[in-house]
């Protein structure tokens, strides 16, 4: 417990950067995806592509991928812009399926309408089949998420600082406390994030939650 | 690209091939854990996934703890357990279990929700019991979504299984990604890598050729809309 109440400004630091590195790579590969899902949802012959090169993308071990990539694209071996890069080509892999079904979902009678109603190309994607994707926008966004916070701590392994380094630390110097504090703070760290992407999917998509109801309660 | 031509030149490296260090033995050890990871895991969420999706019942329970388990950092969960376990496989498996279920669990409930409420009363109505509206009905139908779980558990388990070489015991294909990055040896961290990609890539389409089959006998029942 000793170690608990020294460590705080070292576990604050480790903190900090792990939100970073689970963040950035988070909002950029959904970014990155919604147009890639967007073009996928209408070129089927495209959609094929992406989606077996994202399958195989992420069937790469991270850790690989991780130490792999300054012989890719040069950067340095313990940067941590490895595990950012890494994680966002994960985050679109995952998130690029997710966009095409959400963009599918749309009806084609809404988007019908819409265009009868006066809709050009661009604010129909924008402000028709974007907040109409929504709800699995969402799905995708929370599932990424998840995984990005727990993929982080791996990057302890090429020597980059986040949570994780509280594991391969705790392990050599055979400290429980400082690895189980890492495990809560991971988890902790996760569920927060899910809850408010659960909470801002409540404010920005208000019919998402009473569509979902009624239709349970009729069936 | 020096790269690839060191990375060949380590891949067909005779010495490479042989013994308990070689590439065969390694991922044999990887593909042992991988398996008898996947086996506890599938003892532990089919039984509870198929009740859960059969009855309807602990839904929102599983939905939730599926959730927490997904963010159970691996590597927290390795090291914790080693401290403890020794020198053995213990620590993996219980690292990557854990890892494993969320998956297998959610391809088994939801799997049994993907079969028509409809089909599940026809069956009831011409007198099955509910070991065999199970069995016989819901278990067939929801094939290609529970084949889907394992295929997801089973790529998470290949590719995390990398970082058990992390503690004293488990081997594997790791071993060689850890050791190339304490040495410093950038070919060996390569090589390493490539062989865990193609055994995850083999894996993945052996998957994908059973989902084939199992959807195809599905073509046989009437299509539904």
């Amino acid at each position: 417990m000793t170690w608990l109440s020294n460590s705080g400004d070292l576990i604050w630091g480790h903190f900090v950067n792990h939100v970073w590195l689970a963040l950035v790579p988070t909002v950029l590969g959904f970014l990155i995806a919604l147009p890639i899902g967007w073009i996928c949802h209408r070129a089927p012959a495209v959609r094929g592509v992406v989606l077996s090169i994202a399958s195989v993308l992420y069937t790469i071990p991270s850790i690989a991928f991780i130490l792999l990539l300054p012989a890719i694209i040069g950067t340095g071996f313990l940067d941590a812009a490895n595990v950012v890069i890494a994680l966002t080509v994960f985050a679109v892999a995952i998130m690029a399926r997710f966009a095409t079904d959400g963009f599918a979902s749309v009806s084609t009678a809404t988007l019908d309408a819409a265009r009868a109603s006066g809709f050009g190309k661009v604010g129909l994607a924008l402000r028709v089949e974007l907040p109409l994707a929504g709800p699995v926008l969402l799905a995708g966004l929370r599932v990424v998420s998840v995984s990005s916070v727990s993929l982080v701590s791996v990057g302890a392994l090429a020597g980059v600082s986040n949570l994780g380094r509280l594991f391969t630390e705790g392990f050599q110097t055979e400290n429980n406390v400082e690895i189980l504090t890492g495990i809560v703070l991971v988890v902790a760290l996760a569920l927060t994030l899910d809850a408010l992407l659960v909470l801002g999917g409540r404010l920005i998509l208000p019919w998402a939650e009473g569509a979902r109801s009624a239709r349970v309660g009729a069936a | 690209m020096s790269v690839v031509s060191e990375t060949w030149d380590w891949l067909t490296d005779p010495a490479q091939w042989e013994g308990p260090a070689g590439i065969p033995h390694r991922t044999l050890q990887h593909l042992e854990y991988t398996g008898l990871t996947l086996v506890i895991a599938a003892v532990i969420a089919i039984p509870l996934g198929l009740y859960i999706g059969h009855t309807g019942r602990f839904r929102g329970l599983a939905v939730a703890s599926t959730g927490a388990l997904r963010a159970l950092p691996t590597l927290g969960v390795l090291t914790l357990v080693s401290l403890h376990s020794g020198i053995d496989l213990t620590a993996a498996l219980v690292a990557l279990v854990l890892l494993a279920i969320p998956s297998l669990l959610a391809g088994a409930y939801a799997g049994l929700e993907s079969v028509d409420p409809a089909t599940v009363d026809a069956a009831r109505a011409v007198g099955m019991t509910h070991w065999q509206v199970l069995w016989r009905v819901e278990v067939p139908l929801a094939l290609p979504l529970l084949i889907g779980g394992f295929r997801t558990a089973t790529l998470q388990v290949i590719a995390t299984a990398t970082i058990a070489a992390f503690v004293p015991g488990p081997g594997g294909l790791g071993v060689y990604l850890l050791t190339g990055l304490a040495v410093g040896d950038f070919t060996r961290i390569v090589g390493g890598s490539v062989v865990v990609i193609v055994l995850a890539l083999v894996v993945d389409l052996l998957f994908a050729a059973a989902q084939r089959l199992s959807t195809r006998r599905r073509v046989s029942t009437p299509e539904r809309v």
